[in-house]
C-alpha cells in the first residue's frame, strides 16, 4: 500500500515539474515573440507575476534538480524580467518609487500614480506593502554571553492583493534588529556587487550638535533609525534586480530560520578580501574611463556631502541658540511688567510672545534632522558607488592578469618548440650551464604547457564574459542611481526651501503679534 | 517739551536782542524779575553764584508751570554732535567733537555756534547741573570707558557710540525746561576753549567744596527718619527697574553675540552648496539656487544684526544708567531732608537746654567767677534764644529747600518717566519692526527659489509625454 501511494505521490510529482517547466518554456517564448507595444503591459505584467510564482515553485522543488539547472534558468528568468522591465519603463513613465512624497504638489502626485501603475507587478514593493511599524528596547545576551539592551524593530507586510480586493488582513510581523539588517545588506553587497545597494542608516549618530544626543538608545535617534530602515526595506524592496532576491523574501517573512538560509549560501567566503581589491585599484591598466570618472564622483560626493553635514550642524547649533536667549525676554519682561502700570500689559503679553519665539525652535530643528538623514544616505550610497567601480576594477584587473598569463604561457610554449630563446631566462641560462634537457623532458613540459594553455584560454573567456556583463549590468546600475539621486536630492532641497519658508512665516507672525503688544506699552 | 526763553533783561548782562527773534518775545513784568533778585539766592543748592539767571525755586517752579501750559510744538534749539578728531598734545592723546547750535533763545547772542568739546568738557557740565539742580534728573553721559569689551579708547566703534550717546545727552539736556536754562549750559555752548577754562575756574573754592562733601556724608551716615511714603515707593521702583533694565541690556547683548557667531557659521554654509554644484550636472543649478538663498539670508541677518546694536542696545545701556542716576538723585533728597532733620533735632535740643535748669556745672563755673546766679541764668538763656532764633531762621530755609527739592524731583519723575516709556516703547517697536522686516525678506528669497523650482517639473514632464 504504502510503496503504491509513494509511487504516485512520485509520479504526481516528476508530472508537476515537467508540466511546470513547459509552462516557464512556452512563457518565455511567448514573451520574446509577441510584438510589445503599450497595450499589452497589463498582459506583460500578468507574465511576470506568473512567472515569479513559478520560481518560487521551482525553488521550492529545487531539490529535486541539479543546481547548475536550476542556476541557469534563474539567471535566464533574471535577464527576462529585466529587459521586461527596462522596456516598459520606456514606453511608460519614468521609473520612480515613491518614497518620500509628502512635499509633492497635485500634479507630481499624479505622476507618481501613473507610475507606480505601470511598476505593478515589476518589483516585490508592488506585490506587497512593506513597513518598519515600531521599534522596542530587548535585553539579551551578546556573543561573548554579557547581557546587552539592544533595540529591535517590527517588520510588517501584507500582500497588496488582499488590500485592494477590499479585506484588510493583519500584517504578518516580525522583529528584527539593526545587525540582522546589516547581514541582509551584506549579502547583497556580495551577492549583486554591479548594483549599487542602498545604504543603511547610520550605526552611530555623528554630525550631532549640542540638542541632539550621540546616545543609541536615544528614543529620537531610534525613531529616526526606524525610518531609516523602512526607507532601505522600500528601496530594496523596488529595485528591479534586489527585489526578486529570495534571501531578501526571507528575511521579510521568516524570523527564526533567516540567519541559517543566509550562512548557508555562503555568501562571507564570497566576500572580495580587501588587499586583493586595494592591489586591482593600482595594477589595472586599462579600466573601463566611466568607471574611473563614476569613481571620482563618488568622493567627491562623499566629500561634499559630509562636509555639508557638518556646517549644517554648526549652524543648527547657533540658530538653536539665539532662538532660545530669546526666551530670557519672556522671563524678564514679565518680571518688569509687574512694575510698571501702564506698561504693564503690553509687556506681559510681549513676554509671551518671546516665549513662543523661544519655543518653535525645537520644532524647526527636528525637522530639518529629516533633511540631514536625506543627505546623509546619499553621504553613504557614495560609498556603495564607490565599491561598484571597485569591484568593477577587480574584474577587469582579473582579465588582465589571466590575459597576460597565457601570453606568457603560449610564449613559453614557444620557445620550448622552436628552441629558440626570446628573452632572458633562468632555464636558457642553466641550459647553457648544464646542458639541454631530454626529449622526454621536453614534451612532458610541451604538453603540460598545452594543457595550461588550454585552460587559460578558458579562463580568458570566461574573464572576459564576467567582465563585459559587469560592466553591461553596473553601468545600466548607477545610471538608475543617478536619476534617483537627481530626484531625490532635488526633492529635498525643495523640501529644504519649505522649512525655511514656513520658519520665516512664523518669525513674521511672532514678531508681528510682539510688534503689538509694545504698541500698546 | 520745548519753551521759548526770551527776553529775560538781567542787570549784569547786557544782551543786545538780535532783530530776528523780536517777534518771539514775551513780555514779563519788570516786576517779576526784580522779585526774582530780591530773594536770598543762597538758598538754591550748591553753588550758583550767577545772580543773573531766575533760579529761584519758587519762581522756577511758577514759571515751569506756565510754560507747560503753552504746549508749543516748536523747538528753538538744535543741537548736534560730530565730527569727532583726535588732537595729540605733549601730554596726553584726546578726542574733541564739534559741537554745532543753532538756536532763536535769546540769551544767547549769536543764533548759531560752533565749538569743539571734549569728553571732559561734558563730565563738567554735568557735574555743574548735578550741582545746581540736584533733585533733577539728568540724563545720563556714556561711560569713561568699557572695561568688560576691553574696547580701545581710540577705536573707531567706540568713538560713534559714544558721539551719539554724547548727542543725546545734550538734546536732552535742551529738552529739559529747568535744565536748558542753566548758565553752565549756555557757557558749554557757546564759549571758545580757552573762554571755557578760565570760566570753569570760576568755580568755588577747592574747601567749600570739601566742606560740602563732608556735610553730605554725613548727612548720608545719619539717614533720613520720616522720608514720605512716595519716595520709598519710587525708591523701590528704582531698586527693581534697575534689576530688570540690566538684565535686559544683558539678554540683548548675548543675542546680539549669538547672532553674529551664527552669522559666522552662516557665511561658511552658503559655498559649501556652490562646492557641491561643481560636481553635479542636472543639479547644479538647484544647489547654486540654495546657495544664493544662504547668502542673501546672510546679508539680511548682518543688517539686522546691526540694527539691533545701533537701535535697542545703547538705549537699554543708556537707561541702566539713568538707573544709577536716579539712585543717586533719590540719595540727595534724601540728604536734604535729613539735614534738615538734623537741624530740627538740635532745635528741639537747644529748646530743651534753654528750659532746663542750668547745669551744676555752669553754676559753680559763674559762681568761682563770681557772677550772680540769675544774671548768670539770664544771660545764658538770652544767649540760647539768640542761638534759637538763628536756628529757626535756618530751619525755614531748609523746609523750603526740602520742599523745593521734592516738587522738584516729583516734576522731574513724572517726566522722567514718560520720556522713559516713550524711549524703551520706540525701541522695541523698532527691533520688532526690524525682525518682522528681515524675515519678510528672507520668505521673499526662498519662495522666489521655490518658484523658480516649480516651473521646472512641469518642463519636464511635458518632454516626456510627448512619445
Amino acid at each position: 500500500m504504502l510503496s503504491v501511494s509513494c509511487l504516485s505521490a512520485l509520479l504526481l510529482h516528476t508530472v508537476c515539474c515537467l508540466y511546470i517547466r513547459f509552462i516557464f518554456w512556452l512563457e518565455i517564448l511567448f514573451i520574446v515573440a509577441a510584438p510589445f507595444s503599450p497595450s499589452q503591459i497589463p498582459l506583460y505584467t500578468k507574465c511576470i507575476t506568473r512567472l515569479k510564482v513559478i520560481l518560487i515553485f521551482y525553488i521550492l522543488q529545487g531539490r529535486t534538480l541539479i543546481l547548475k539547472d536550476l542556476k541557469s534558468h534563474e539567471s535566464l528568468y533574471l535577464v527576462c524580467i529585466t529587459q521586461l522591465e527596462r522596456r516598459m519603463a520606456d514606453a511608460g513613465n519614468k521609473e520612480s518609487a515613491p518614497i518620500g512624497g509628502d512635499e509633492f504638489t497635485n500634479t507630481e502626485l499624479e505622476n507618481n500614480k501613473n507610475n507606480t501603475m505601470v511598476e505593478e507587478g515589476s518589483t516585490l514593493l508592488r506585490r506587497m506593502e512593506i513597513s518598519v511599524a515600531e521599534a522596542e528596547k530587548r535585553t539579551g545576551k551578546n556573543t561573548v554571553n554579557m547581557q546587552e539592551i539592544f533595540t529591535v524593530y517590527l517588520i510588517e507586510t501584507r500582500p497588496i492583493d488582499a488590500i485592494t480586493e477590499g479585506h484588510n488582513p493583519a500584517p504578518d510581523s516580525l522583529w528584527r534588529r539593526y545587525s540582522e539588517f546589516e547581514i541582509l545588506r551584506n549579502y547583497l553587497l556580495v551577492t549583486y556587487p554591479f548594483i549599487v545597494v542602498p545604504p543603511l542608516p547610520e550605526k552611530r549618530a555623528e554630525f550631532v550638535w549640542h540638542k541632539l544626543s550621540a546616545d543609541n538608545m536615544d528614543p529620537d535617534f531610534v525613531e529616526r533609525r526606524r525610518v531609516g530602515l523602512e526607507n532601505f526595506l522600500l528601496r530594496v524592496a523596488s529595485h528591479s534586480v534586489l527585489s526578486n532576491d529570495k534571501i531578501l523574501y526571507h528575511f521579510l517573512t521568516e524570523e527564526h530560520r533567516w540567519k541559517e538560509v543566509v550562512h548557508e549560501t555562503g555568501f562571507q567566503a564570497k566576500a572580495d578580501s580587501r588587499i586583493k581589491a586595494l592591489s586591482a585599484t593600482f595594477r589595472v591598466k586599462n579600466p573601463d574611463k566611466r568607471f574611473t570618472e563614476m569613481k571620482l564622483y563618488s568622493d567627491e560626493l562623499q566629500s561634499l556631502t559630509s562636509q555639508l553635514l557638518r556646517v549644517r550642524a554648526r549652524v543648527a547649533d547657533r540658530l538653536y541658540g539665539v532662538y532660545k536667549v530669546h526666551g530670557n525676554y519672556g522671563r524678564v519682561f514679565s518680571e518688569w511688567s509687574a512694575l510698571e502700570k501702564e506698561m504693564g500689559d503690553g509687556l506681559q503679553s510681549a513676554g509671551h510672545h518671546m516665549d513662543a519665539y523661544a519655543a518653535s525652535v525645537d520644532d524647526m530643528l527636528e525637522e530639518e534632522e529629516h533633511y540631514a538623514d536625506q543627505l546623509k544616505e546619499y553621504l553613504f550610497y557614495a560609498e556603495a558607488l564607490r565599491a561598484v567601480c571597485r569591484k568593477h576594477e577587480l574584474t577587469q584587473y582579473e582579465l588582465e592578469t589571466a590575459s597576460s598569463d597565457l601570453i606568457s604561457k603560449k610564449q613559453q610554449r614557444e620557445e620550448l618548440a622552436t628552441g629558440m630563446v626570446r628573452t632572458f631566462s633562468f632555464k636558457g641560462m642553466t641550459n647553457k650551464l648544464f646542458g639541454q634537457e631530454t626529449p622526454e623532458q621536453r614534451e612532458a613540459k610541451l604538453s603540460l604547457l598545452e594543457e595550461q594553455i588550454v585552460q587559460g584560454e578558458e579562463t580568458v573567456t570566461e574573464k572576459t564574459v564576467e567582465c563585459e556583463e559587469y560592466v553591461k549590468g553596473a553601468w545600466v546600475d548607477m545610471q538608475r542611481f543617478k536619476e534617483q539621486k537627481d530626484r531625490d536630492l532635488r526633492e529635498a532641497l525643495i523640501g529644504y526651501a519649505v522649512m525655511q519658508i514656513s520658519m520665516c512665516k512664523k518669525g513674521i507672525q511672532v514678531w508681528t503679534n510682539a510688534k503689538d503688544c509694545f504698541h500698546k506699552m | 517739551m520745548s519753551r521759548t526763553i526770551d527776553a529775560v533783561v538781567s542787570p549784569t548782562q547786557t544782551n543786545t536782542i538780535p532783530a530776528d527773534i523780536s517777534g518771539q518775545m514775551l513780555d514779563l513784568d519788570e516786576d517779576d524779575d526784580l522779585e526774582v533778585f530780591s530773594k536770598d539766592l543762597t538758598l538754591a543748592d550748591g553753588n550758583m553764584f550767577n545772580a543773573s539767571m531766575p533760579t529761584s525755586p519758587g519762581s522756577m517752579v511758577n514759571q515751569c508751570k506756565f510754560e507747560e501750559d503753552e504746549e508749543s510744538d516748536s523747538k528753538d534749539i538744535f543741537i548736534t554732535v560730530d565730527n569727532p578728531e583726535s588732537h595729540v598734545t605733549a601730554i596726553e592723546t584726546f578726542i574733541t567733537y564739534r559741537v554745532l547750535t543753532k538756536t532763536t533763545r535769546s540769551e544767547f547772542d549769536n543764533s548759531e555756534y560752533e565749538v569743539r568739546r571734549r569728553y571732559q568738557d561734558f563730565l563738567w557740565l554735568k557735574g555743574k547741573l548735578e550741582d545746581a539742580h540736584s533733585t533733577l534728573i539728568v540724563h545720563p553721559l556714556p561711560e569713561k570707558f568699557v572695561v568688560k569689551g576691553m574696547v580701545e579708547r581710540f577705536n573707531g566703534d567706540f568713538i560713534e557710540t559714544r558721539r551719539k550717546a554724547l548727542h543725546k545727552f545734550l538734546n536732552r539736556v535742551a529738552d529739559h525746561p529747568i535744565l536748558s536754562c542753566s548758565e553752565d549750559f549756555k557757557v558749554f555752548l557757546s564759549a571758545q576753549a580757552w573762554e571755557l577754562t578760565t570760566y570753569k575756574k570760576q568755580g568755588p573754592g577747592f574747601l567749600s567744596r570739601m566742606g560740602e562733601t563732608v556735610r553730605a556724608v554725613a548727612n548720608s551716615v545719619r539717614g533720613v527718619k520720616n522720608r514720605p511714603e512716595e519716595f520709598t515707593a519710587i525708591q523701590e521702583y528704582v531698586e527693581d527697574f534697575s534689576n530688570k533694565i540690566g538684565s535686559l541690556d544683558k539678554v540683548t547683548q548675548r543675542i546680539v553675540k549669538e547672532q553674529k557667531e551664527y552669522l559666522e557659521e552662516l557665511k561658511e554654509y552658503g559655498p559649501t552648496y556652490t562646492l557641491w554644484s561643481g560636481s553635479e550636472e542636472e543639479l547644479a543649478e538647484q544647489l547654486k539656487g540654495v546657495a544664493g538663498c544662504i547668502e542673501r539670508c546672510c546679508k539680511e541677518t548682518e543688517e539686522q544684526v546691526g540694527h539691533l546694536s545701533d537701535t535697542l542696545v545703547p538705549v537699554l545701556h543708556e537707561y541702566v544708567l539713568c538707573a544709577e542716576t536716579l539712585k543717586a538723585v533719590l540719595r540727595r533728597r534724601d540728604n536734604i531732608q535729613a539735614e534738615f532733620e538734623a537741624k530740627n533735632e538740635a532745635l528741639a535740643t537747644k529748646k530743651v537746654d534753654r528750659d532746663a535748669e542750668s547745669s551744676d556745672l555752669g553754676f559753680v563755673w559763674g559762681s568761682l567767677l563770681g557772677k550772680n546766679p540769675e544774671e548768670a541764668r539770664h544771660q545764658r538763656q538770652e544767649r540760647l534764644d539768640g542761638e534759637i532764633e538763628e536756628l529757626k531762621e535756618e530751619i525755614d530755609k531748609l523746609e523750603d529747600r526740602v520742599e523745593w527739592a521734592n516738587n522738584a524731583l516729583k516734576g522731574d519723575w513724572g517726566r522722567w518717566q514718560r520720556s522713559m516709556r516713550g524711549d524703551l516703547k520706540s525701541a522695541f517697536l523698532s527691533t520688532a519692526e526690524k525682525n518682522v522686516d528681515y524675515y519678510e525678506k528672507c520668505l521673499a528669497v526662498w519662495e522666489t527659489f521655490l518658484l523658480s523650482q516649480r516651473t521646472e517639473p512641469s518642463e519636464e514632464t511635458d518632454r516626456d509625454n510627448t512619445p
